[in-house]
């Protein structure tokens, strides 16, 4: 009886060791090398695998990152410069600071502005919604308000206002990866500069048609009228298509443009009230400025 | 022996075939009329006239941009008003012309008598040729350009001519109507697309809940053996030309093919009868029956249409629009989508106007799946519904491209069936769209 046992022993202990050697011998045969510091780069990534890089995950990010002589065009969003600085000093790279995004909705369509002229009653999708019609006001460019930019969130950092039926970002939680921007299919999800106490000023339409019909679909749209690329000190505001554009990092929120503005399309988030206004302008600042609160609220 | 229907899949819908037996009549012309450059398949076309411009009944307005396109007439003589962007059906703004109706002068030479001529002698190439003048494209939805639907392809031959005239949509009677009164034209029409064609038989299917327009095509066709009426049984979505060419001759049209694979190209009788006036009267596509129809609507008709009249005229020859309106449909109720607004102009391819009461326009509150398949068992293309919306909704539109999503013809029946009232159809024509748009910019590279 215990001679069988002590045979099994030898034998397993045998056909262990063989299969040992056997095993080093392919290890060595087919060894793959692999740069220890995608493991210490993918380490010092955020690991959300949230796609804003361009990359399908944070260990695709790492292996581009590791694999380049240059940070150009790598940026992770989400990290943000804290995040590529240490990755830099892992592969004894310079950093290269990148200024800080967030995403900003340009639509500022509420019912009141906005007025319904229909119901839908299909899929809750904006995607969906804008393949079947210009949606439930007249404008086709405006917010379709099914938060398809809600869903794409891996942030929790866009969430829909019932009253405004606009989404809203909390600039906190937002880490500009851009899911919101590919998810929206009209495109008016920008990411932008992200100022000093989180200010903004953007246009906050996508309209490019001239002439009274935007104008009835939705009272705060660009008619591009040029005023305030007229009144912009510093050459930051630029006209395509009728459409103005401010540019985040010419624009040095002085906020002339939000004045001039005859449809109120211009925004201003989070900034003071202001001290000094032109006399015939100073309603129409006060109800810019009231939309901007309803919007935050 | 049961009548012929497709194999597989298919539904039974309440036929609420309302104005089924009004004469086709005439509304009268409206003041403006709008004509959108897009009305078929394929390239817009080109637009030749101006602002200003005073245009004839039957005018060339725009011509064909390409093989895949068409021309495009003046339903009206009158002003010209703009060429611009005008809402279409869906909302969105596309090139139209307006023009501002004075009076109806038609272009010289065409025939605007009722008399039958019965004979022809136009070749095989003058036809093609008058149908692509004309501007006839499929007047049963899908408005695909007749004369490409002629010219048969390399290598393939045509054995038969399948006339459609199973209407399977609930609610429409257009082609009912058609039939009813415009039989005898209907024969020749027969006889010029298939001369046109090349071919030596054809079939007229027809729904068995027409039995007057059997018995009347019949009797029409009795003195030609090469043309047979043969009746179907009732099934929605039988009019899809797939679907008839299975239903009438057992053929099975290959997955991304045409009937034309299997031998055989199918019309519409609505454009069977834009043939005949086309070719025996010289009469361009302007005008098309159009049903409006809806349980509350006041007087249910059949209206011959000049193409750009607005949604809202038509309404208004029916009766006025009735107070608990909640929808508008444009098109069958299957098939049809909803308007969102009424100024947009019938084009070639409106079959009807369909008016919904405000107790059965809504769609039910949508819940979770509970894998039943019974959207599977009544899809008469053999898909997966339900795996073609979760796929569109996860926006996994490449892998729906292996999951034939192509090949849905929308005919929604997955939709009116599903226990849980999901909205398949909306996810995967969304998934139909951006998967087009995927293959398109495959096939440009």
């Amino acid at each position: 009886m215990s001679q069988i046992i002590i045979y099994t022993i030898i034998t397993l202990v045998a056909i262990g060791a063989v299969a040992a050697i056997i095993l080093y011998f392919v290890a060595q045969k087919f060894k793959v090398y692999e740069d220890p510091r995608i493991d210490q780069v993918e380490e010092a990534l955020p690991a959300a695998n949230c796609g804003g890089c361009g990359f399908a995950g944070c260990r695709n990010f790492a292996e581009a990152l590791v694999k380049s002589d240059s940070f150009d065009g790598l940026n992770c969003p989400v990290g943000g410069n804290d995040t590529m600085a240490s990755v830099a000093s892992i592969l004894g790279r310079e950093a290269v600071e990148s200024a800080p995004l967030v995403a900003v909705i340009r639509c500022n369509g509420t019912p009141e502005f906005r007025p319904r002229t229909n119901t839908y009653d299909g899929a809750s999708s904006c995607a969906v919604e804008h393949s079947l019609h210009t949606g439930e006001g007249g404008c086709p460019h405006g917010c379709l308000g099914h938060g398809d930019c809600v869903d794409a969130c891996d942030f929790d950092a866009i969430h829909m206002n019932p009253e405004t039926e606009l989404p809203e970002v909390i600039d906190d939680k937002c880490t500009a990866c851009g899911a919101c921007v590919r998810a929206c299919p009209r495109d008016i999800i920008e990411l932008r500069k992200k100022n000093k106490k989180d200010r903004k000023i953007f246009v906050s339409c996508i309209n490019e048609e001239k002439g009274p019909i935007p104008k009835r679909n939705c009272s705060v749209v660009c008619i591009g009228c040029s005023a305030c690329f007229k009144v912009c000190p510093h050459d930051a505001i630029t006209m395509n298509n009728n459409l103005a554009y401010i540019d985040p990092v010419k624009c040095r929120l002085c906020r002339k443009c939000v004045v001039v503005c005859p449809t109120n399309a211009i925004h201003e988030i989070h900034f003071p009230p202001p001290k000094i206004v032109g006399v015939a302008k100073e309603t129409e600042t006060s109800k810019s400025k009231e939309n901007e609160t309803k919007q935050k609220n | 022996m049961g009548l012929l229907t497709f194999s597989l899949g298919g539904i039974h819908p309440p036929e609420n075939k309302i104005s089924a037996g009004k004469k086709i009549e005439s509304p009268g012309l409206p003041e403006i009329v709008t004509i959108p450059l897009a009305q078929h398949l394929g390239a817009p076309s080109k637009v030749v006239v101006a602002r200003g411009d005073t245009v004839k009944t039957g005018q060339i307005i725009a011509e064909a941009n390409g093989f895949v396109s068409t021309n495009i007439h003046s339903s009206v003589t009158g002003k010209v008003l703009k060429v611009d962007l005008f809402p279409d059906s869906s909302g969105y703004r596309r090139q139209a012309v307006q023009i501002q109706v004075e009076e109806d002068d038609w272009v010289e030479g065409i025939d605007l008598s009722d008399t039958l001529v019965k004979d022809f002698d136009k070749s095989q190439d003058e036809i093609r040729k008058i149908i692509l003048n004309s501007g006839i494209v499929g007047l049963g939805g899908a408005t695909f350009p007749s004369h490409v639907k002629l010219m048969t392809p390399k290598g393939k031959t045509a054995e038969y001519l399948i006339i459609n005239g199973v209407e399977c949509e609930p609610y429409l009677t257009a082609d009912h109507a058609l039939m009813l009164e415009k039989h005898d034209e209907l024969i020749v029409g027969v006889r010029i697309l298939m001369k046109g064609l090349g071919v030596e038989k054809a079939i007229i299917g027809i729904e068995n809940n027409k039995p007057d327009a059997i018995k009347i095509m019949e009797k029409a066709s009795a003195e030609f053996d090469s043309i047979v009426v043969k009746p179907l049984k009732v099934q929605y979505p039988q009019g899809g030309e797939k679907q008839l060419v299975q239903a009438l001759l057992k053929r099975e049209v290959p997955s991304g093919g045409l009937p034309i694979d299997v031998g055989v190209v199918a019309f519409n009788v609505g454009t069977v009868y834009a043939s005949y006036l086309a070719v025996q009267k010289n009469r361009p596509l302007l005008e098309r029956v159009v049903t409006v129809t809806g349980k509350s609507v006041k007087k249910p008709s059949n209206f011959l249409t000049r193409v750009g009249t607005p949604v809202s005229y038509l309404i208004e020859k029916a009766g006025g629009l009735p107070e608990d309106t909640a929808k508008v449909i444009n098109g069958g109720p299957m098939m049809g989508k909803a308007l969102s607004r009424l100024d947009v102009p019938i084009v070639k391819g409106s079959s009807g106007i369909l008016l919904l009461m405000e107790e059965e326009a809504y769609r039910k509150e949508t819940q979770s799946c509970i894998r039943c398949t019974k959207c599977v068992t009544v899809c008469p293309m053999g898909l997966e519904p339900y795996l073609l919306m979760t796929q569109a909704e996860k926006a996994m539109y490449e892998e729906m491209e292996g999951e034939k999503v192509m090949d849905c013809i929308e005919c929604g029946s997955c939709v009116y069936t599903c226990p849980s009232s999901r909205p398949l159809l909306d996810y995967i024509r969304l998934g139909k769209g951006e998967l087009g748009k995927i293959l398109r910019a495959r096939k440009a590279v």
